[in-house]
């Protein structure tokens, strides 16, 4: 995760090999009363679908005056099949989403779907960026998997489903319905970006300065505290933590207090208005 | 991300005591650096120098934002059926792509809905004063500039503002260059430049003569063909008419796969060669010119139809036109035709009337500059062009970064000043270097680009300056 801080202009591959476009799901929250505040873009992690953010969040934005989107990234949720998705395809996504939106937007990831805006960041000159829970791969992700749930983790390893299980997503306080009910909505990545999370992709260093944000759970088993500091570290700041939630911040049951803080750092922070 | 300055527009009548050479008052700009027309060029520059913290007012002498692109602008070059020539990834701005749902390559009317959407997106159109032309820019002391501007078509007074640094973003595809000839103000049919064609109903059922095979003349000449009793299209030289597609994928993609395995030039037009001997083979059997240069040596045109349209007879190739009769045209090897219609797509002049030519080492005032990067004018270090660039691919990715290139450069006089100091070196040093591989001496080839040999110069410009 070294800084790499030198801009990069020639892209000879990218524009000779072009990602190729797939249908994309996106849902949305819209004031009702649009006061000039910037759009949001959550990027649901693997196995993730927009509807996980739909669920609480978009409402919730929407109701403290912020447009919100939600995009399910290629071959999750609603959008279309895509097996052999990369990395690159998913910050095209997100990327395309941003800039289809009226306004300079605020890109919001959550799990490895904040690693895939760290990718767009470099793309796309956003507002401002929020990293939640944020999944920057490496071995040590993996060990961590591996040894809260190997059953769902180690097909992974061989190209198969990702397969998280309630305690590694929810706190307690979530009632087992539900739980339940989210867990059955999973889906899984492709096989290639799976396996290039294992390979820690450096993202480029982001266009246009914006302010991030990184917040998490002490008590998320997906992602230790240390990587929440690492990777505020590298954004020279610190993590906000919510003690007690799981990785899954914006469905657990006291998924208001991340989403609020994320609105109120908004709120302050000079640069993303 | 920070905004040092964050007004919107200036107010006019904010003057401070400050006053020009002929005594006439200047209103102090401060920081703001500002930003001669709104197309494409200038828009980049508005993003990108707000996203590095400047203020910026920009001027634009039409009412809307898209410069070339935006056809209802009178002086807009292009033509009902205009679309793109390259392809969407070498067209786009790196930092704010097409839509998906966008073809290969998109038409006027969707780069114009483009433009628009990137002025609202980044909040563009609160630094753009409309209607307002820019008639001079003259450097005064501390290197910076006064900037007189005043009403479209020239009503109301003129107002000067005294700014930190200039970018000029005019454009270089609004005046057009036409060519003299004898006997031209005799002939009795119509004439016109190609700036004035704007749709195929004024060639409908004529007999039409288009000159000039750069894209525009291309594209005409296939209109023509489509829409005119008879089409005759003269080209002083023999063209390699490159299709749109190669290899199952738009050509200008192939190219750069080639590109970045920095397969060599030689290579590249041996294949292309090859590959053309595929397709359409050898055109002099049509009785077109056999080309004088090698591929990639005159500024490319991208038209699968020409070759198309000329095999199916509805496009007769001539040699150039020699002189003008009143109801003929004789043409080089003597033969005479008879033309109701001539469309001349000679190509266009860049122009800057508001600057004295020595400002820019453009001491015969002929419009062409003589410039570091296409961009940078020795001895005045807060002054840059974006977009002056004729590029084998897309402008807009080349502008963006010039533009970038030029916002670092103004960070570095404030922060770093011995950086800037340096650049300013380079820029006397090195002022009048090109970016391509060899090109056919034309009048339109001094400011040919290759886009990849440009963005690594650019590349490297922005390395030494920020000393990594
Ligand atoms: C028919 C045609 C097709 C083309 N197709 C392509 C293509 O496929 N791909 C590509 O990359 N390029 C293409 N080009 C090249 C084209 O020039 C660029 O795409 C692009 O328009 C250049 O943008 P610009 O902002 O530099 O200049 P312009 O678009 O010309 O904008 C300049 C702006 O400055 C304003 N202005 C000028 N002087 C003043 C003044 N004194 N005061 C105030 N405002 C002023 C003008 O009103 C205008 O709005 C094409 C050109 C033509 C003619
Ligand atoms: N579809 C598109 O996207 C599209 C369409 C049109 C234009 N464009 C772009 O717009 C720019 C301008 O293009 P353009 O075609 O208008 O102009 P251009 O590229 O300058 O081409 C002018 C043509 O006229 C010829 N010519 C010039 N002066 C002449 C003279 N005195 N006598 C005879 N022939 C003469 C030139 O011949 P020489 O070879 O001898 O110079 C050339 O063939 C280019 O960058 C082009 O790529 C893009």
């Amino acid at each position: 995760m070294s800084a790499n801080s030198e801009l990069r202009i020639m892209r000879g591959r990218e524009w000779s090999r072009p990602v190729r476009p797939a249908r994309r799901e996106v849902l949305s929250a819209v004031p009702e009363l649009e006061e000039g505040r910037p759009p949001l873009l959550f990027v649901p992690g693997f196995g993730h679908g927009a509807w996980a953010f739909a669920e609480h969040w978009l409402g919730h934005a929407a109701s403290r005056g912020f447009s919100a989107y939600a995009v399910s990234l290629r071959g999750h949720g609603g959008s279309e099949p895509a097996p052999e998705a990369t990395l690159r395809a998913y910050a095209h996504d997100v990327v395309q989403v941003a800039a289809s939106l009226p306004r300079q937007a605020v890109l919001v990831g959550h799990g490895a779907g904040a690693l895939v805006v760290a990718h767009a960041l470099a793309r796309y000159p956003a507002r401002g960026a929020v990293l939640v829970a944020p999944v920057f791969g490496g071995w040590g992700v993996l060990g961590a998997a591996l040894r809260r749930n190997p059953a769902g983790t180690l097909p992974a390893v061989f190209g198969g489903p990702l397969r998280l299980n309630r305690g590694q997503l929810f706190s307690r306080e979530l009632p087992d319905e539900e739980a339940r009910r989210y867990v059955g909505r999973l889906g899984r990545a492709g096989r290639r970006a799976q396996w290039a999370l294992l390979g820690e992709p450096v993202a480029e260093p982001a266009v246009g300065a914006p302010p991030v944000l990184v917040l998490g759970s002490p008590d998320d088993r997906v992602v230790p505290a240390s990587t929440l500091t690492r990777v505020a570290r590298r954004y020279g700041s610190a993590p906000l933590l919510f003690p007690g939630m799981g990785h899954d911040l914006m469905l657990d049951a006291r998924w208001a207090e991340p989403i609020d803080a994320i609105l109120d750092w908004l709120e302050k922070e000079p640069a993303a208005h | 991300m920070s905004t040092s300055t964050d007004h919107g527009r200036p107010d006019p009548e904010a003057t401070s005591p400050a006053s020009n050479s002929d005594g006439r008052p200047v209103s102090d700009r401060g920081d703001t650096v500002c930003v001669i027309g709104a197309g494409a060029s200038g828009l980049t520059a508005i993003k990108n120098l707000r996203e590095h913290g400047f203020g910026v007012d920009c001027y634009e002498r039409e009412t809307g934002v898209g410069g070339a692109w935006n056809w209802r602008h009178d002086r807009s070059p292009v033509y009902a059926s205009t679309h793109l020539i390259s392809s969407k990834p070498f067209t786009q701005f790196p930092d704010f792509p097409m839509p998906d749902s966008w073809p290969d390559y998109p038409h006027h009317g969707q780069l114009l809905s483009y433009f628009e959407r990137y002025a609202d997106h980044f909040d563009l159109r609160s630094h753009i004063w409309f209607g307002t032309e820019v008639i001079r820019v003259e450097p005064v002391e501390g290197d910076r500039w006064d900037v007189t501007t005043r009403s479209t078509g020239g009503y109301g007074p003129e107002r000067t503002a005294r700014y930190a640094a200039v970018v000029i973003a005019n454009g270089h595809n609004w005046s057009p260059k036409l060519p003299r000839y004898e006997g031209l103000e005799q002939f009795r049919g119509e004439i016109m430049h190609a700036s004035s064609y704007k749709d195929p109903a004024q060639l409908r059922g004529k007999r039409v003569l288009v000159v000039g095979a750069g894209n525009t003349g291309c594209d005409i000449a296939v209109e023509a063909a489509q829409q005119a009793s008879r089409c005759w299209h003269s080209t002083r030289r023999g063209y390699w008419y490159a299709p749109k597609y190669v290899l199952g994928r738009p050509a200008d993609q192939v190219n750069d796969s080639l590109l970045a395995l920095r397969v060599p030039l030689r290579v590249r037009q041996w294949l292309y060669h090859w590959t053309l001997r595929l397709t359409v083979g050898d055109l002099t059997r049509f009785g077109l010119p056999k080309p004088d240069h090698r591929v990639y040596e005159t500024h490319p045109i991208a038209n699968s139809q020409l070759v198309y349209y000329v095999g199916h007879g509805g496009i007769g190739p001539v040699p150039d036109v020699a002189r003008f009769h009143p109801y003929a045209v004789e043409l080089a090897d003597g033969r005479e035709i008879d033309p109701e219609v001539v469309v001349f797509a000679t190509g266009y002049l860049p122009r800057f009337e508001f600057l004295d030519a020595s400002v820019f080492g453009d001491s015969a005032g002929a419009g062409r500059p003589t410039l570091w990067l296409n961009a940078f004018t020795p001895g005045h270090p807060t002054l840059a062009v974006a977009g002056l660039l004729q590029p084998d691919s897309g402008l807009f990715t080349l502008s963006h970064w010039q533009t970038v290139l030029f916002a670092r450069l103004l960070q570095a006089r404030r922060d770093r000043p011995e950086r800037a100091t340096a650049f300013a070196q380079r820029v006397r040093d090195r002022a009048g270097e090109r970016y391509s591989g060899p090109v056919k001496d034309s009048s339109r080839h001094w400011f040919e680009v290759g886009h990849a040999d440009y963005l690594r110069a650019i590349q490297s410009a922005l390395s030494e300056l920020e000393g990594k």
